[in-house]
């Protein structure tokens, strides 16, 4: 008999069933190998010893009673810095199908004990919010019978957008023939890689990433470009000719600029465009942070910082006086510092206030974009509330900002850019088109590709998301040679094409019977129906059902 | 599906002419209206002078013709000749027709030291107030233009019994060009503006084929905030307002219009003499870009006749005639119709990049590539 005192029953405890997974083992499967405890990120998995008893069946036999036996079992622990985040790379690792996380059923209480050490909970990855606007969008202007449709297989499509400032037609025609000065544009894919930086991601996954969106250009003639986050870049990707497929990012830290600017008489062509980052959708008003551990030396060196200390971006610029000012002076120092050669955009968290950035530049004669990301974006670290509950769903805000720009006649002067939570169900072009049809000339795609080209465990129902601790299972989020060594940069390059060449077939299968292979249907909100009349009031598009 | 029928002569012809090219090609529209357009006008029952603007609609009332009287007269315009037709309304499907009119004006003295631009833009805010005034009075008149030399006629019902119910073959109206199409916009409803051919401040096009980029289009040139950009009651509408757009408030040459509305590919324009120019042109000019299968026949006030076909070609046409009479059709049989005594061997089919030209001599036809040098003296 157990002493009642002696339970262990303090306010922070919890039984398995109170975790978000509950790790199922088979014992008779079982063969002990320890693979799935060696794997586990969390170190979440025991090898226990237990005692089982074994009923006496003999009615012959006097003496009555049980017998037991011991054996190994696997266990999952129950403190919150070892519970189980559902990864499934024990049931990836085990040979005999033995083991593998379920979601709990039942309430999991570990939310109310995310309070822990004077601090709040941060998590990387997702918002786990399952439901998307944007997956209920159809397509349903069709031009099957009003007129041929077109083959999405053997006709030609354009698929391409424009990232940079675009002038209005007089305007354009008035400086060709004074020979003024003509803002730069790019002709790109409108799917890119959004931005996630060298230090979040480990060497190898952004290795391979660089290598498919190279092969996209080089070999399939699609021009992805990717964004590179805060953070420099590799100085040999500085100084090579793929810089041209790089979209460089400056942030509120400025980390990895003392690199680039020193890099800049050594640079064999110009990078895609320069991203300042003011917001972030996945944390609104929050700077980017690189826990200590992820600070490896070759990460310290491209961002000019000791080893192995934390690395948090302040929230806002510290030149960051009013949008006037310092915006406009950072977008043109930085087109300066490349002569003008160079689209500059901000990215903005999305927000009710998004319009009156984009009025204000609207009248910034050096803005070449805006790019708006929605509360579904995705980080490497934030705390929960923000990651949330913080933000603007992109649908509304994209399209309230693009109608307001047809409401001055200068839509797609300013083009504007999407992100946050295209593909976060996997259906990314739909997602992708969808917005575009709204008034987006592009999208910028992260967690998606972190996905579906190198196979991130993370979902919308909590699982994994702890690229902020380092521990990557799969290798993606680590600067841990042991564990981004699992990732084969190959591979990862291998799936972005295939990503993108996907892409690229479904984007001509959604504009195929929409009669659309000229342009990209940027604005032809006239080709779009949700079952959602509140939505479909708001966005401006057809009600259906 | 809509079918188009045009014809450009140095003697004046018939419009009925035209009519029987549409009703040889019967098979390709459904009969359910006609719009015509006359350039070079010749009336046989009055001396026309060329800068008179002639005032082309409906009145479906009394009332609305009234009226029509006392506004005209008020803004000071003089009535110099009324157009009676020889109307038998039993062939019109309608039945609030109460008179068709092509009426010859006086501009006002007051315009007198006007600029040209600034009679253009009167002749033009008129003729919206006086469409405006109709809608306000639940449509009961209808304006379809009010220019110098161009005289529009729009109609439901089969083309051939619109123009037997207006007496067209008659002979008493005659022009140099003639614009025919045979179907009312029926993809958006029915409705007498949304019928080709479109016509802003002396310059028409007709499409058949849809425009799928309809929407976009139409917001941009919705939010330039000109007043001639408005109705856009069909698709097909914005073809000619974004061809005014590019030679009217751009100033560039007619072979621009192709590049705007479907210019070349990247690669193509990687290798064209003035490619940087023309890339920087489809930047700037990219929310004009049609899409769509398309065929576009146009006409400017210097009588100038033009022909574009969509970048993949799915809407093809024909121009076939001879020196100083040409036709153009969305078939082959049309032109037959229309011009059957011609050399076929100068018939053409133009390909995705060409425009066709005829310009006002009509001696002879101009092919035009978009992989030819540009003709404009900014590109060079």
């Amino acid at each position: 008999m157990v002493s009642i005192r002696s339970i262990p029953s303090t306010p922070s405890s919890l039984t398995y069933h109170d975790l978000p997974w509950i790790v199922e083992h088979r014992e008779d499967r079982c063969q002990l190998c320890g693979r799935c405890t060696s794997v586990c990120p969390k170190e979440c998995l025991q090898l226990t010893y237990r005692r089982q008893r074994m009923p006496q069946l003999d009615i012959l036999k006097k003496r009555r009673g049980s017998e037991y036996k011991t054996f190994v079992g696997i266990r999952q622990r129950t403190d919150l810095d070892h519970r189980c985040i559902g990864c499934g790379m024990c049931s990836m690792v085990c040979p005999n199908e033995a083991i593998g996380p379920a979601p709990n059923a039942n309430d999991e209480r570990t939310r109310f004990h995310a309070y822990q050490k004077l601090d709040a909970s941060k998590r990387g990855g997702r918002r786990n919010d399952q439901s998307s606007l944007l997956d209920r969008l159809m397509f349903n202007r069709i031009s099957m019978l009003t007129d041929p449709a077109l083959d999405a297989g053997r006709h030609e499509f354009y698929l391409n957008t424009i990232l940079g400032r675009v002038l209005s037609p007089e305007e354009f025609l008035r400086r060709q023939s004074t020979g003024e000065w003509i803002p730069p544009t790019r002709e790109i894919f409108p799917f890119i890689i959004g931005s996630m930086s060298f230090g979040a991601l480990s060497p190898n996954m952004w290795l391979g990433l660089l290598q498919g969106v190279a092969y996209c250009n080089e070999v399939l003639g699609i021009p992805v470009v990717m964004c590179t986050g805060e953070g420099g870049c590799p100085p040999w990707v500085l100084k090579s000719k793929f810089l041209k497929y790089i979209i460089l990012q400056i942030a509120s830290g400025y980390f990895g600029w003392d690199e680039i600017i020193r890099a800049i008489p050594d640079m064999q062509c110009n990078p895609a465009a320069i991203e300042i980052k003011y917001g972030q959708g996945a944390k609104p008003g929050d700077g980017g942070l690189l826990m200590w551990f992820k600070v490896s030396k070759l990460i310290a060196r491209l961002r000019g910082v000791p080893e192995g200390v934390d690395l948090p971006s302040p929230p806002v610029h510290q030149t960051l006086y009013s949008i006037e000012e310092s915006v406009m002076k950072m977008i043109q120092s930085l087109s300066m510092a490349w002569g003008f050669e160079v689209p500059v955009y901000p990215k903005i968290s999305g927000s009710t206030s998004a319009k009156s950035v984009l009025n204000n530049l609207v009248r910034n004669p050096y803005a070449a974009a805006l790019l708006i990301d929605g509360i579904d974006g995705g980080t490497g670290a934030a705390y929960n509330v923000s990651m949330n509950a913080t933000g603007h769903p992109i649908a509304s805000n994209l399209r309230e900002c693009y109608l307001d720009l047809v409401a001055q006649g200068k839509q797609n002067e300013i083009p504007l850019f999407a992100a946050g939570g295209v593909g976060k169900n996997g259906n990314v072009a739909q997602n992708g088109m969808g917005l575009i049809m709204l008034g987006a000339s592009g999208v910028h795609i992260g967690k998606y590709i972190m996905q579906a080209a190198s196979g991130c465990l993370g979902s919308e129902r909590n699982r994994c998301n702890v690229c902020n601790l380092g521990i990557c299972p799969k290798g993606i989020t680590s600067q841990n040679p042991k564990l981004y060594r699992r990732l084969n940069p190959d591979d990862v390059a291998q799936r972005v094409v295939d990503v993108f060449a996907g892409i690229r077939i479904e984007m001509k299968k959604i504009m195929a019977p929409l009669g659309r292979s000229q342009s990209l249907p940027i604005g032809m909100s006239d080709a779009l129906g949700i079952a959602d009349k509140d939505a479909a009031e708001k966005l401006q598009i057809k009600y259906v059902c | 599906m809509c079918r188009l029928a045009m014809k450009t002569a140095s003697k004046p012809f018939s419009p009925y002419s035209v009519l029987q090219g549409m009703e040889a090609m019967q098979e390709g529209y459904d009969g359910s209206g006609l719009g015509l357009l006359l350039r070079g006008v010749t009336f046989a029952d009055f001396k026309y002078k060329p800068t008179d603007p002639i005032l082309s609609g409906i009145a479906h009332t009394e009332a609305s013709l009234h009226r029509l009287n006392d506004i005209m007269q008020e803004k000071g315009f003089t009535l110099k000749y009324d157009h009676e037709f020889d109307t038998d309304l039993s062939l019109v499907e309608a039945k609030d027709r109460h008179k068709y009119f092509l009426r010859v004006y006086n501009v006002p003295s007051a315009w007198a030291g006007f600029s040209q631009e600034k009679i253009d833009q009167e002749l033009m805010i008129n003729r919206l107030a006086l469409r405006k005034n109709g809608e306000d009075h639940d449509n009961d008149l209808t304006v379809f233009g009010f220019w110098p030399d161009v005289a529009i006629i729009k109609e439901v019902g089969w083309p051939l019994s619109v123009g037997n119910a207006l007496g067209l073959q008659d002979g008493r109206i005659l022009s140099r060009i003639c614009m025919a199409q045979g179907r009312q916009n029926t993809n958006y409803g029915i409705n007498l503006y949304a019928c080709h051919p479109f016509f802003i401040q002396g310059i028409a096009t007709m499409t058949n084929g849809e425009n799928t980029a309809f929407i976009p289009i139409k917001e941009y040139l919705s939010g330039l905030h000109w007043p001639g950009y408005m109705g856009y009651q069909s698709d097909s509408e914005v073809f000619a307002h974004i061809l005014h757009y590019v030679i009217r408030q751009l100033k560039l040459p007619l072979e621009a219009y192709k590049h705007v509305i479907t210019p070349l590919k990247t690669e193509e324009l990687l290798s064209h003499p003035q490619g940087k120019f023309l890339r920087g042109l489809r930047d700037a000019c990219r929310r004009l870009i049609i899409d769509g299968p398309n065929c576009v026949m146009g006409t400017l006030p210097d009588e100038t006749a033009i022909m574009v076909m969509d970048s993949k070609k799915l809407r093809p046409a024909t121009i076939g005639g001879k020196p100083g009479e040409w036709a153009l059709a969305s078939e082959m049989c049309g032109v037959d119709a229309i011009i059957p005594d011609r050399d076929k061997s100068l018939d053409f089919q133009p390909m995705r990049e060409n425009s066709i030209i005829v310009p006002p001599d009509r001696k002879e036809y101009k092919i035009w590539s978009q992989f030819d040098p540009f003709p404009l003296h900014q590109a060079a």
